[in-house]
């Protein structure tokens, strides 16, 4: 009888769950069909590739690549980002004729548009999109807010789920206005007074904001299906993708969207005891967000966009007090459960390095995007496979030869001794298409003779 | 006395700053003396950032502190001449871009640096610029993006002052996110700042020759 979760060692963990990786569901939780043998083939091969280079105990059968764009396969399909995020059927098009058309080992799936209309039911705050606060022909950008207070952190740190549900969710989405007359649930015990509880259910406020979310729920529904479709697809084809879901960076998550960039940094001096409890709160929370969505999934890997440890961003002792401790935890957390953290360092991470190597071995998996990955090769690279850095004003405005001669390089410094995956350095919205095909050709083309 | 303002605010020390502040107020003392002392502080806010010893968390906290410093000191200040200014510059992000992070900081070290920065906000129109560098005949235009898609907006922002015939008036600088020395050549700026202090070097050399 095959191991319980239980009794298994992190290492096993990840295996178990490469495993599952291997053999694709759709969402009715059948086995994906393949399109021929061939292309179930091609689906094991880019996995195992992907594995050995992630792994770093032997090198691939020849360095992996990926692509990551943001909303480029809409633009390169001759879509808008508008209609990618209100036309399933249009972004999954454009998404599978991206993936089709580069064949790169690794693909981001389709998620990244998301479903425009369901934004706009419950009135979302957080974000501009396209046709809604930015240009249609544009990417959604974030509005950064204190959208929590700064006298807020001790609701917070109590609970934080009914700190969610009362203060910060009503703030980001105007449809929720119902929400803060919810009862505390956990006060829902016994016979004596439960009734009084579920009052507020009553009153047409929360009535409303019921109905909102109930039309919400089946508009989030039919896009979960399209894109539950489309990995289907493009899996049956034999291209894996990369991502099953997404946690945070505790330091982020109050940063980028409880606190903005403005307020955790004047936090940092006026109230620092306090952002370091709220962090360590989110710790086992942001754990279990990866956790559950890999175990869901059957798939090991989850992305962690990281944004505000940045170089230049904090100071080095800031970086190290503030940053990194919970961040470290969040990673051997998620690692204890045999799931890959793929946290992606955008911008500049070169004088955090030497810090961010800390980390057991053959267990993450970075996206790199401007910092400067020959330093990087030395230090995080000892113990961590890493992608990117090819970066965008290369893909935009270079030619096909400048973007080969960079690959080319890339491999020659960063592949001997394996951990290294040919990619992207930043999710990109603008490339041109000889450029995308030039990447990819590269990585075939060298990165079979390196692994040789 | 003065140097204990013009060290508490470089040291961000906040409550023993905003305290002095308070003292020499009841003393009676001259708002703008204040005032001065707390530019000098930033001064020196600005110079530990361009040594690096500073960081992005350091000038928002000081700009902060002198923020509260300037409401305690502002019902006290009689109108006079304000400093004098470097010069003129006209500052924004580019059309289609909401990013202000980054141009924050280069305003604030513009401003700290002695320039008189028009500051036009993020998602600016081309138009806006135009008629930004037209109204103040600033010498100097800084355009921020942090997406790729700002490398077209740099440049149609570039063609319509070239268009209303001020593009041998103005110097323009471009700096963010994804650019480079690349993103340049193509926008036709004529300098790309890699950080803030970059931007502030660029428009010394501008505005003195």
């Amino acid at each position: 009888m095959a191991k319980e979760w239980v009794d298994m060692t992190p290492d096993e963990r990840q295996e178990a769950l490469i495993a599952r990786w291997m053999a694709p569901k759709d969402p009715q939780g059948n086995d994906i069909k393949f399109q021929n043998p061939q292309a179930e083939k091609d689906y094991k091969d880019r996995i195992t590739r992907i594995k050995d280079a992630l792994q770093m105990k032997k090198l691939p059968d020849r360095v992996p690549v990926f692509l990551a764009p943001s909303f480029y396969p809409a633009y390169y399909a001759g879509i808008t980002p508008y209609e990618a995020m209100y036309d399933y059927e249009k972004c999954n098009m454009a998404f599978k004729k991206f993936v089709l058309d580069f064949k790169p080992d690794g693909n981001l799936g389709a998620a990244v548009p998301g479903p425009g209309k369901f934004f706009e039911i419950l009135d979302y705050k957080l974000y501009s999109w396209p046709g809604h606060g930015v240009a249609k022909e544009q990417s959604y950008q974030a509005n950064e807010g204190e959208y929590m207070t700064a006298d807020e952190y001790d609701a917070f740190i109590e609970d934080p789920s009914n700190y969610f549900t009362h203060s910060y969710l009503p703030r980001v989405f105007g449809k929720l206005e119902g929400f803060p007359m919810l009862p505390v649930l956990t006060g829902i015990v016994e016979m004596y007074g439960v009734a009084g509880n579920f009052i507020p259910f009553g009153l047409p406020p929360v009535q409303a904001t019921y109905q909102a979310l109930f039309e919400a729920g089946a508009e989030a529904l039919k896009w979960g299906m399209a894109m539950g479709a489309f990995s289907a697809e493009v899996n049956g084809a034999g291209f894996p993708v990369i991502a099953s879901g997404f946690t945070k960076a505790p330091f982020d998550f109050v940063g980028d969207t409880l606190r903005g960039t403005r307020g955790v940094m004047l936090d940092m001096y006026r109230c620092p005891d306090k952002l370091h409890e709220a962090m360590e709160r989110l710790v086992p929370i942001m754990i279990k967000m990866g956790v559950d969505t890999a175990m869901m999934n059957g798939h090991p890997i989850i992305f962690i966009p990281l944004h505000k440890g940045a170089d230049g961003f904090l100071s080095d002792a800031q970086f190290k007090e503030f940053y990194w401790p919970t961040f470290r935890k969040v990673l051997l957390g998620l690692i204890e459960q045999g799931v890959v953290p793929m946290p992606a360092a955008e911008g500049s991470w070169t004088t955090r390095l030497e810090v961010m190597s800390d980390l057991p071995k053959g267990k993450t998996l970075w996206m790199i995007d401007n910092s400067d990955i020959f330093k990087a090769k030395k230090t995080l690279g000892k113990v961590s496979c890493m992608f990117g850095n090819v970066q965008s004003d290369l893909l935009v405005l270079g030619t096909p030869q400048q973007v080969k001669d960079y690959v080319k390089k890339l491999v020659d410094e960063c592949a001997p001794g394996g951990g290294f995956i040919v990619s992207n350095g930043a999710f990109f919205d603008q490339a041109k298409a000889e450029n995308v095909h030039a990447l990819v050709d590269a990585a075939m083309e060298y990165g079979s003779k390196v692994c040789k | 006395m003065a140097g204990d303002l013009v060290n508490l605010l470089a040291d961000l020390k906040e409550q023993e700053a905003l305290k002095v502040v308070k003292d020499r107020l009841a003393k009676g003392e001259d708002a703008f003396k204040i005032l001065d002392d707390a530019r000098s502080g930033m001064e020196i806010v600005g110079k530990r950032f361009a040594e690096s010893q500073y960081f992005i968390p350091d000038l928002v906290y000081s700009g902060e502190i002198l923020k509260a410093v300037s409401e305690l000191v502002k019902p006290k200040l009689t109108k006079g001449a304000d400093a004098k200014k470097l010069g003129k510059v006209v500052f924004g992000t580019v059309a289609g871009d909401i990013h202000d992070i980054g141009k924050d900081i280069v305003v604030f070290m513009l401003d700290v640096n002695g320039f008189e920065v028009h500051d036009l906000g993020v998602d600016v129109p081309v138009q806006k610029f135009v008629d930004k560098i037209k109204e103040t005949g600033a010498p100097v235009v800084g355009l921020s993006g942090f997406l790729t898609l700002a490398f077209d907006s740099m440049k149609q922002t570039i063609e319509a002052i070239s268009g209303a015939g001020l593009r041998d008036k103005v110097k323009i600088m471009i700096g963010g996110g994804q650019m480079s020395e690349e993103v340049r050549k193509y926008t036709g700026a004529d300098a790309y700042g890699k950080d803030a202090m970059a931007g502030v070097s660029l428009a010394q050399k501008w505005i003195a020759s």
